[in-house]
């Protein structure tokens, strides 16, 4: 069959099962765009406020499906807009195409209009990317670039197509999807993995500690099996915050930075640490040499540049972690570990903060009612600051289906766009954005996306008037030095999101929340809830970084 | 943590870009390059990136791992300290007179150069041999007028009958 190289771009997008595309049109990207009209049937293509937006979306999307976000810009500052989405999916490992168009092949390397180097721009934030001006390479090209987002440890990967290729015809073969067999996990031989079996059978302090691979495995089933059958406590990052139920008793919370006094303790005391697929990043290992300084370290990811990467570990598995898990749990003997556990419990006790009575709500007692007041299964999305440290540390509940957060990157500005996309790729979850003024008043003209899609999420703005995070540290280390976060703006989040279409509503008491929420819920179109935050909250405990637990900083 | 001279054989895919997707992750990953050198293979599709790094082992296994991360790298392999031949090439040229021919070419002689051009003032002459080698002819060198010299960098192989690309 003969086709035009857009079109070939919409047959191999087909092949792979996508359905869904965010995105902005623009001059090099028109013949690609009148494709999409064409196709509008088979592929939904949701246009976004700015092609950041797009990449945000695309990000939730795939975060929260088991498809691979796809998203589209034109040429030149098009591209260039989608750089801080890609480098956010980079680092938080999550699968994405991204396509960009450019200049015709003869306009090429003149500095034309809208021209842009994008493969080079993003080879350090992609997996790989591709660079085609030859129409026969484009199908290939396609089919290889969805292939390398999902291989092993994921990621984003470009694909800039420039606009003759996407005009000209080309003999295209429909091909069917290879499903890529997955590679066993490799151990140097069966004889570590036997000693590693005994080790967790006879650790007398273990502790599980697990990160975004184990969202990316979809282990949760197994770790919770081994916690249950060996009896041991666990400790998560960031980005496996709302795997594990927050009440069960194992569960220490956090670790690192802004991890709970029990996690934190537990993992220096331990003589045995379990590393399922985390990279021990600098938020977590503030000193890399004393991280888990007595105990013996297994690690086992996906990926083996991240072994002995950061912090030195004495064991290494290289796969999937469910894989992992699935093999060793029936080797794995039942244990009580009361003593253990009795420690780590009344650690735990030390973890609840005291909540001061300030005229404010207490950023724990709002993340709380919301998580219980929610109507049903729902997926948290955050921005990046205090607000994203207090959603991770109280987020509860077994409703929670979900926590999209930008952890490697800490991109300010990404939750408006990834609650789109997690919306759109789950029509009948619960969706509910938490975000801070500052997080908010750099990507909250998404909104008008979020209305024309008539996509039901829930905005909580956690309005301290100041740059939350900045500011607590410029307290604690820059002798109350505020430069810079302190802007004095005058917004009205009420206002404003109606003039997007958005209804608002203002929270200053638990009751208010309670009742405006109540109200969100019943909402059939997007919805923002200003909350007022005290400034001088702060996210507690703390260890700076380079320190260890003795540097936490509690009250 | 000893930091030593590391060789590693990389095995890339013979496309466009491929070098600077190399280099650029040494750079960013922040491992220090002695010298690069860059070569065909039997195979059209493959090329041969040799690299001396200065770094501790396991710096070193951080290199080979990431390396072998990026789509363009089939194989990187680091050659054992001795089980592996090295040769860089030195090109220099340098003045002479009647009184300093003899004392330079005994020189060359010595460390088994060639001079390969030789005209009224100046001569230009080349040396082969390991790093060690032609560190110390050009403190030698630097006895005469030298005008410029230019060095390649070393290339190396690994002693044995198998293709490093096919290591296990």
């Amino acid at each position: 069959m003969r086709l035009t190289g857009s079109q070939i771009i919409m047959e191999t997008l087909l092949e792979q099962g996508v359905d869904t595309v965010f995105g902005y049109p623009g001059g090099a990207a028109l013949n690609i765009y009148n494709e999409f009209y064409n196709y509008r049937d088979k592929i939904r293509h949701v246009m976004t406020a700015h092609e950041q937006g797009a990449a945000h979306a695309a990000d939730g999307y795939s975060r929260t499906s088991k498809k691979t976000g796809v998203v589209i810009a034109t040429s030149g500052p098009g591209a260039t807009n989608l750089v801080t989405g890609i480098a956010t999916a980079f680092m938080d490992s999550v699968p994405m195409v991204a396509i960009t168009a450019n200049v015709p092949d003869s306009l090429i390397g003149r500095d034309s209009f809208q021209e842009i180097c994008i493969t080079g721009v993003t080879m350090p934030i992609t997996k790989h990317n591709f660079f085609v001006n030859r129409i026969e390479d484009l199908a290939a090209v396609m089919r290889e670039a969805f292939r390398i987002a999902n291989d092993g440890r994921k990621g984003p990967v470009l694909v800039d197509v420039t606009k003759d290729v996407t005009g000209n015809y080309y003999e295209y073969t429909k091909e069917e999807k290879k499903i890529e067999e997955k590679e066993p996990i490799k151990i140097k031989n069966d004889e570590v993995l036997a000693e590693v079996v005994e080790l967790i059978n006879n650790a007398k302090r273990p502790v599980i500690f697990y990160g975004g691979g184990v969202r990316a495995a979809d282990a949760r089933e197994e770790l919770v099996e081994l916690m249950d059958k060996a009896n041991i406590p666990c400790t998560h990052t960031i980005m496996a915050a709302g795997v594990n139920d927050y009440d069960d008793p194992r569960n220490m919370g956090l670790i690192g930075m802004h991890g709970t006094i029990a996690a934190n303790n537990a993992m220096d005391k331990a003589d045995v640490v379990i590393a399922l697929g985390t990279r021990f990043s600098d938020r977590v290992a503030l000193n890399r040499e004393k991280f888990a300084a007595n105990a013996i370290k297994i690690q086992v990811d996906i990926d083996i540049s991240e072994i002995n990467k950061n912090v030195i570990v004495d064991y290494s598995i290289i796969g999937d972690v469910k894989d992992f898990l699935q093999v060793i749990i029936p080797q794995i003997r039942e244990n009580n570990r009361d003593e253990w556990i009795e420690e780590v419990t009344s650690l735990r006790k030390m973890s609840d903060a005291s909540l001061k009575d300030n005229g404010y709500m207490h950023p724990k007692e709002l993340i709380t009612s919301i998580c219980e007041n929610t109507d049903k299964d729902t997926i948290y999305v955050t921005d990046v600051g205090q607000h994203q440290m207090w959603a991770a540390q109280y987020l509860k509940d077994r409703k929670t289906k979900g926590f999209v957060t930008s952890g490697g990157l800490g991109t300010m500005g990404f939750g408006y766009g990834a609650a789109i996309g997690v919306q759109v790729a789950n029509p009948n979850m619960r969706v509910v954005h938490f975000t801070g003024d500052g997080s908010f008043h750099m990507n909250l003209n998404e909104a008008c996306t979020a209305v024309s899609e008539n996509l039901p999420i829930i905005t909580v703005i956690l309005n301290n008037t100041v740059l939350g995070m900045v500011y607590q540290w410029q307290t604690i280390f820059y002798d109350k030095k505020y430069s810079g976060t302190k802007p004095g703006r005058k917004t009205d989040f009420v206002k404003v999101g109606e003039g997007f279409g958005v209804k608002g509503y203002k929270a200053n008491t638990i009751e208010e929340l309670n009742s405006a929420f109540a109200d969100a819920l019943k909402q059939e179109g997007p919805v923002w809830i200003e909350c007022a935050i005290d400034p001088n909250e702060r996210v507690l405990p703390m260890i700076p970084g380079g320190g260890t637990v003795e540097d936490m900083i509690i009250g | 943590m000893e930091i030593k001279k590391e060789t590693v054989s990389i095995f890339v895919v013979n496309q466009p870009n491929v070098l600077i997707r190399i280099v650029s992750l040494f750079s960013r990953r922040g491992f220090d390059i002695e010298s690069l050198t860059f070569s065909a293979t039997a195979d059209i599709n493959v090329s041969r990136i040799t690299v001396v790094f200065n770094c501790t082992k396991p710096v070193l296994e951080q290199i080979i791992h990431q390396t072998e991360k990026l789509e363009v790298v089939i194989k990187a392999v680091a050659l054992e300290e001795d089980f592996k031949i090295e040769r860089e090439l030195l090109l220099s040229k340098m003045f002479f007179d009647d009184s300093n021919i003899s004392a330079i070419k005994d020189a060359i002689d010595v460390y088994h150069g060639e001079i390969i051009s030789l005209k009224k003032e100046y001569l230009i002459f080349v040396v082969t041999g390991d790093t060690k080698k032609i560190d110390s002819f050009v403190e030698i060198m630097q006895k005469y007028k030298l005008i410029e010299f230019c060095r390649t960098g070393i290339t190396a192989l690994g002693q044995g009958t198998k293709r490093a690309l096919l290591n296990k």
